[in-house]
């Protein structure tokens, strides 16, 4: 991974040395600091990407208590909207998913869902126009929450002998496929669900990042090259406009998909049988 | 160009501080959740649900009061059916104890006059009887007389065959007048 990266890097300095066209790079990841210091010896940088997070964040938490502000049994526009998608995560997934026992993680899967919402929209808000979830430390934190609870959770319901015991030797397996499935159980529950829930997050918005910018400075471009590319800007800048449409699909299944999967896991972590 | 420093940076490496602003953004949220979203959001489904179902109880008892008026009606109907019916029933018996009581005293009025006829032409018979007895007896003697050519008048005998005679007369007509009344009784 981190070979090919520098590869990709590599050919895009490459080609961006040159008089054509500059394509965006991992460098639209890592802007400007605008500010750094420093506490208990770890260094925070404060960029637009962490700025933006906080714009997220803000605008969620302002917005959640506008919504509860004056909670009525016939809701109000502000009152609709937040209940709807508390409502979605509540009934559709703490609920339904999450199983009999769920609704007490509806706030936390709730948290999650517009935690992540909210900063995937800041993928195709304008100026910001960047998720803080295409960073992966950010993906990477939530997942990492979520794999903690589900084992705790798992740990806690069928106490811990069961919930190890029956990750090492799922029940109802013949004897002898233990020597296949246990270590795909241990690499799946302990690495593979953690990982792919973060990478699919962060990779889904560090892509249509990419496919936005891609197609937004690739229309600039041909518009300013002065020859008879300019025939394909138009084409380019209407990808971008499609893109983004495609991408507001990608930023609510995402925030939706990473729920659901935490709802599952805590579902399996819940009832005994798998 | 910040592609060359982005060559030190491995994406799948975040470095330590975007965790904790991560950590700490999400705490935030999580809070806020927690603490107001998620209590009031609840106490909002309680309430409406309350309201749904306090309809649904309040209909059903509707429905039971309905339901209960309804069989009070109905019974009342009943009640009112039967006490009719009663009424009728009474009337009949008691139109039927008047007719009864009708044909009664008229079977005593018909047998009242009847018998007063009888008696009446039982008198009259007595009395036509009376009278011709007196005329017949002189007829006779006026007859006998006739016959004979002289008045038997002074004649002793005469007087006793007269009376004689006329006590035949007197046995012929009881018993005439007996079949008469056994006649009458049988009728």
């Amino acid at each position: 991974m981190t070979s090919s990266a520098l590869a990709l890097g590599g050919v895009l300095a490459a080609e961006g040395s040159g008089d054509g066209f500059q394509a965006p790079g991992l460098g639209e990841f890592y802007p400007e600091v605008v500010a750094s210091f420093s506490v208990l010896g770890i260094d925070f940088e404060i960029t637009r990407i962490t700025i933006i997070l906080w714009i997220a964040t803000l605008a969620l938490v302002a917005f959640l208590i506008a919504a509860v502000r004056n909670p009525q049994m016939v809701p109000g526009k502000l009152q609709f909207v937040g209940e709807s998608g508390y409502s979605l995560v509540r009934d559709g997934i703490a609920r339904d998913v999450v199983g009999p026992k769920g609704l007490p993680f509806a706030p936390f899967l709730g948290a999650l869902f517009f935690f992540i919402l909210a900063n995937n929209l800041m993928a195709i808000v304008p100026l910001a126009q960047i998720s803080p979830m295409s960073k992966f430390a950010f993906p990477l934190v939530l997942a990492a929450i979520c794999w903690v609870m589900y084992i705790w959770i798992g740990i806690r319901e069928q106490g811990a002998g069961k919930y190890f015991k029956d990750i090492l030797f799922l029940p109802g397996v013949p004897k002898p496929m233990y020597i296949l499935v246990t270590p795909i159980e241990i690499l799946q529950n302990f690495v593979v669900r953690p990982f792919t829930l973060a990478v699919r997050l962060f990779a889904n918005m560090f892509a249509g990042h990419m496919l936005l910018v891609v197609f937004s400075l690739g229309a600039v471009y041909l518009f300013q090259v002065g020859n008879y590319s300019v025939v394909f800007g138009p084409i380019s800048a209407l990808m971008a406009i499609v893109m983004t449409f495609f991408e507001l699909l990608v930023i609510f299944l995402q925030a939706y998909v990473f729920t659901v999967l935490m709802g599952t896991y805590l579902n399996g972590s819940i009832e005994a049988e798998h | 160009m910040n592609i060359l420093a982005a060559e030190s940076e491995n994406p799948l490496l975040p470095p330590l501080g975007e965790i904790i602003i991560g950590l700490i953004a999400f705490g935030i949220v999580l809070l806020v959740m927690f603490k107001f979203v998620a209590p009031r959001f609840e106490q909002v489904f309680r309430a409406r649900r309350e309201a749904i179902e306090g309809g649904i109880e309040r209909a059903e008892a509707m429905q039971a009061e309905a339901k209960e008026a309804l069989e009070q009606y109905r019974a009342q109907l009943a009640e009112a059916r039967s006490e009719a019916a009663q009424i009728r029933d009474q009337a009949r018996a008691e139109g039927q104890q008047i007719l009864e009581g009708l044909r009664v005293q008229a079977q005593e009025e018909s047998a009242r006059i009847v018998a007063r006829g009888e008696e009446q032409l039982a008198t009259a018979r007595q009395q036509v009887v009376n009278e011709l007895r007196g005329q017949i007896g002189t007829l006779a003697v006026q007859l006998a007389g006739q016959v004979v050519g002289e008045s038997l008048a002074e004649d002793a005998r005469r007087s006793g065959t007269v009376d004689r005679f006329l006590a035949e007369l007197d046995g012929m007509a009881a018993a005439g007048d007996g079949a008469v009344g056994a006649r009458k009784g049988s009728r």
